[in-house]
């Protein structure tokens, strides 16, 4: 390991922490004009153009807000929770790959910060670390509420990690590695999106119920818990939170594109070589970035008990079902189209969970006078 | 010093003290924590030596299932909040540790002697999986039976309530 | 092997660099926030009104169940990993090991199920 390669680490890690916290700014944005644009208002449009500068001028007001430490608060586990949740949400995008190899004279890099042999499981691993900000930073507000919003929280995350496990197993069957490199390059011909339709929607339930987000975020809705886990927290320790949440949003949209959708490969044209393919990855990990937006703004809230349901009774069953199919379906050589067609069948399973039930009925105006 | 020895030792200690801080600490969570913190520095030690598998398999079962139960069960039990729970016998375990510690210092310097661990090839993963699904498949099978059992006990347990 | 360090030697600078970051960002909100300690505002929150009775109420031990319901089958999602790496140079042999493996727990899954311990929350 020489001079060139600590300088290549350090240049990988400036750059990419700072365009993090760009995206984050970007993303936080965009939520918020998506959505309003979604309920039919503007959302922010007051701090520059087009309420560009709104994530800025959130941070720094953040930065001016009193630091509440509550008395009956841990005084050592109380300032570190935040920390210790944003360092495993920044540190699980380190294996996401961005793009193919950038060659400067006979120096091959690759555009990810750690291209780890067993990346996938790093990636699993920086999501059970998550939990223990949750835990750790209600258990230490010293107050009940925060604390059964973590125990709740926790108890949801832990829940879907399972099913998030499972649902990576059928992709890594394919692929033959767990480096996310080489999940991208085993791509080449086809993406796994096609033979792997009921992983794909597992792998999706599970992260949005992963990053407490809406349908899942009972713990953290206002009408429920107050703020869940991060009631007592204030300023920049809530600002470290909030970065965690959104942070947790990119990489695991990063991770789906990677597993299922090709990583960076584009369609031909080839010019600019590693940039056209950062731009398709960028493309498509804003694509699912959007659809947690529109998961927030379409689903009404699961109830707790609905949402372990989901979890434990219909996810986990149907992961651990589809990974011998997946299995039996490559070394026995049958045809991948079987496989497509039961995923097909799967995945209309799977999607029961959001399809209605009854058809709701339409009043006519008299009786919607006499009924209501 | 090479690069990979002084890691070695900022992750050993970093290991020796969140371990001692887990046994010296009275406040029950703050010994949960640094208890992750240690076994996170066991893992990162595997992973120094390239067993990049069982230390990230250390992060994901242990840091990431073990210790969060331990934490929920001491958030569970009110422990955390009431009156500190200590007895008087603190100088008798460090005797005990440090029988223990000298016992297994002595095994091991007897069977390794002046050796050096030499940072080789990092164990490749699918050597690992191949070795446990042909030479070591039944006690890979036994695993999954105790584990069975592991969750049947508890279920058994948790039903009296 | 170099690379190998390489790798995780990133990993382990870009924690160094968030939690720098994180500090710092602390450091620098200590210098620019107000500090007006008032006994009213540290209290805890509880809806506006007077905290009531201590300060911990028990969550219900079905969590508990789930944690460790949890480690159960984190154990068993981790020896998926390897498998699913190296079952192609195994055979059918591997394929049918891990059906037995995956067939047990998910025995176990049904006992849990049918003993409603994954019922509520």
């Amino acid at each position: 390991m020489d001079w060139l390669d600590v300088v290549i680490i350090l240049v990988k890690v400036v750059v990419c922490f700072l365009l993090l916290n760009l995206l984050l700014a970007v993303v936080v944005w965009a939520e918020r004009k998506v959505i309003a644009d979604m309920q039919s208002r503007i959302g922010p449009n007051r701090a520059g153009p087009y309420g560009l500068l709104q994530s800025i001028a959130d941070g720094l007001k953040l930065f001016t807000k009193e630091d509440i430490f509550p008395l009956s608060a841990d005084r050592i586990v109380y300032p570190i929770a935040p920390i210790i949740s944003a360092v495993p949400a920044f540190l699980a995008f380190t294996v996401v790959p961005f793009g193919n190899m950038l060659s400067i004279g006979h120096r091959h890099i690759t555009l990810q910060i750690a291209d780890i042999n067993v990346g996938l499981l790093f990636f699993l691993a920086m999501g059970s670390i998550a939990v223990y900000g949750v835990a750790l930073a209600g258990w230490s507000s010293g107050s009940k509420y925060p604390l059964i919003g973590a125990v709740r929280s926790s108890a949801q995350m832990i829940s879907y990690e399972i099913a998030m496990g499972l649902s990576v197993i059928p992709v890594v069957l394919y692929a033959g590695t767990l480096s996310t490199r080489g999940i991208v390059l085993a791509q080449q011909h086809m993406w796994f999106i096609g033979a792997q339709i009921p992983s794909f929607l597992i792998y999706l339930i599970a992260g949005v119920a992963e990053c407490n987000r809406a349908p899942f975020d009972l713990p953290e809705a206002e009408t429920e818990l107050v703020a869940g886990f991060h009631t007592e927290y204030s300023g920049i320790k809530f600002m470290l939170f909030f970065m965690a949440e959104y942070m947790h949003i990119v990489t695991i949209s990063a991770i789906a594109v990677t597993l299922f959708f090709g990583g960076w490969m584009g369609p031909h044209p080839n010019f600019l070589v590693p940039l056209w393919g950062v731009l398709w990855f960028l493309g498509k990990t804003a694509a699912f970035v959007f659809l947690f937006y529109w998961v927030r703004a379409s689903f009404p809230r699961l109830r707790y008990d609905q949402l372990m349901n989901v979890g434990w009774k219909f996810l986990i069953p149907i992961g651990m079902a589809w990974i011998p199919i997946s299995a039996a379906v490559h070394i026995f050589d049958i045809r991948r189209v079987v496989l497509v067609g039961a995923g097909v069948i799967v995945g209309i399973i799977v999607l029961s969970l959001v399809l209605p039930t009854k058809k709701p009925e339409v009043l006519t105006e008299e009786e919607a006078k006499t009924t209501a | 010093m090479a690069l990979p020895t002084i890691a070695f030792w900022i992750l050993a200690a970093f290991t020796a003290v969140s371990t001692l801080f887990t046994v010296l600490t009275r406040n029950v969570v703050h010994s949960a924590l640094g208890l992750a913190a240690s076994l996170i520095g066991a893992a990162a030690l595997f992973i120094l030596f390239g067993a990049q598998f069982v230390g990230l398999a250390q992060i994901l079962i242990y840091v990431g299932a073990v210790v969060i139960l331990f934490m929920f069960g001491i958030m569970l039990t009110g422990t955390a909040v009431r009156p500190v729970v200590d007895n008087d016998q603190r100088p008798a375990a460090a005797l005990v540790a440090l029988a223990v510690f000298l016992v297994l210092a002595a095994g091991i310097v007897s069977s390794f002697g002046t050796k050096k661990v030499r940072f080789q090839v990092a164990f490749p993963t699918v050597q690992l999986g191949h070795q446990l699904f042909t030479t070591w498949v039944l006690p890979f099978e036994a695993v999954s039976i105790l584990l069975l059992a592991a969750l049947v006990g508890a279920i058994v347990l948790a039903r009296r309530d | 092997m170099s690379d190998y360090y390489v790798n995780y030697a990133a990993v382990a600078v870009l924690g160094a660099v968030i939690l720098l970051f994180g500090l710092g960002t602390f450091a620098g909100w200590a210098l620019l926030r107000p500090k007006r300690w008032n006994k009213e505002k540290n209290a805890i929150y509880e809806c506006g009104i007077d905290a009531v009775g201590e300060q911990w109420k028990q969550p219900n031990v079905r969590y508990y169940i789930f944690a460790f319901l949890f480690v159960v089958f984190d154990v068993e999602a981790l020896f998926l990993f390897p498998w699913a790496i190296t079952y192609q140079k195994l055979g059918v042999y591997a394929v049918v090991e891990m059906v037995v493996f995956i067939a047990i727990l998910f025995f176990g899954l049904a006992y849990a199920w049918g003993r409603k311990v994954l019922d509520w929350a």
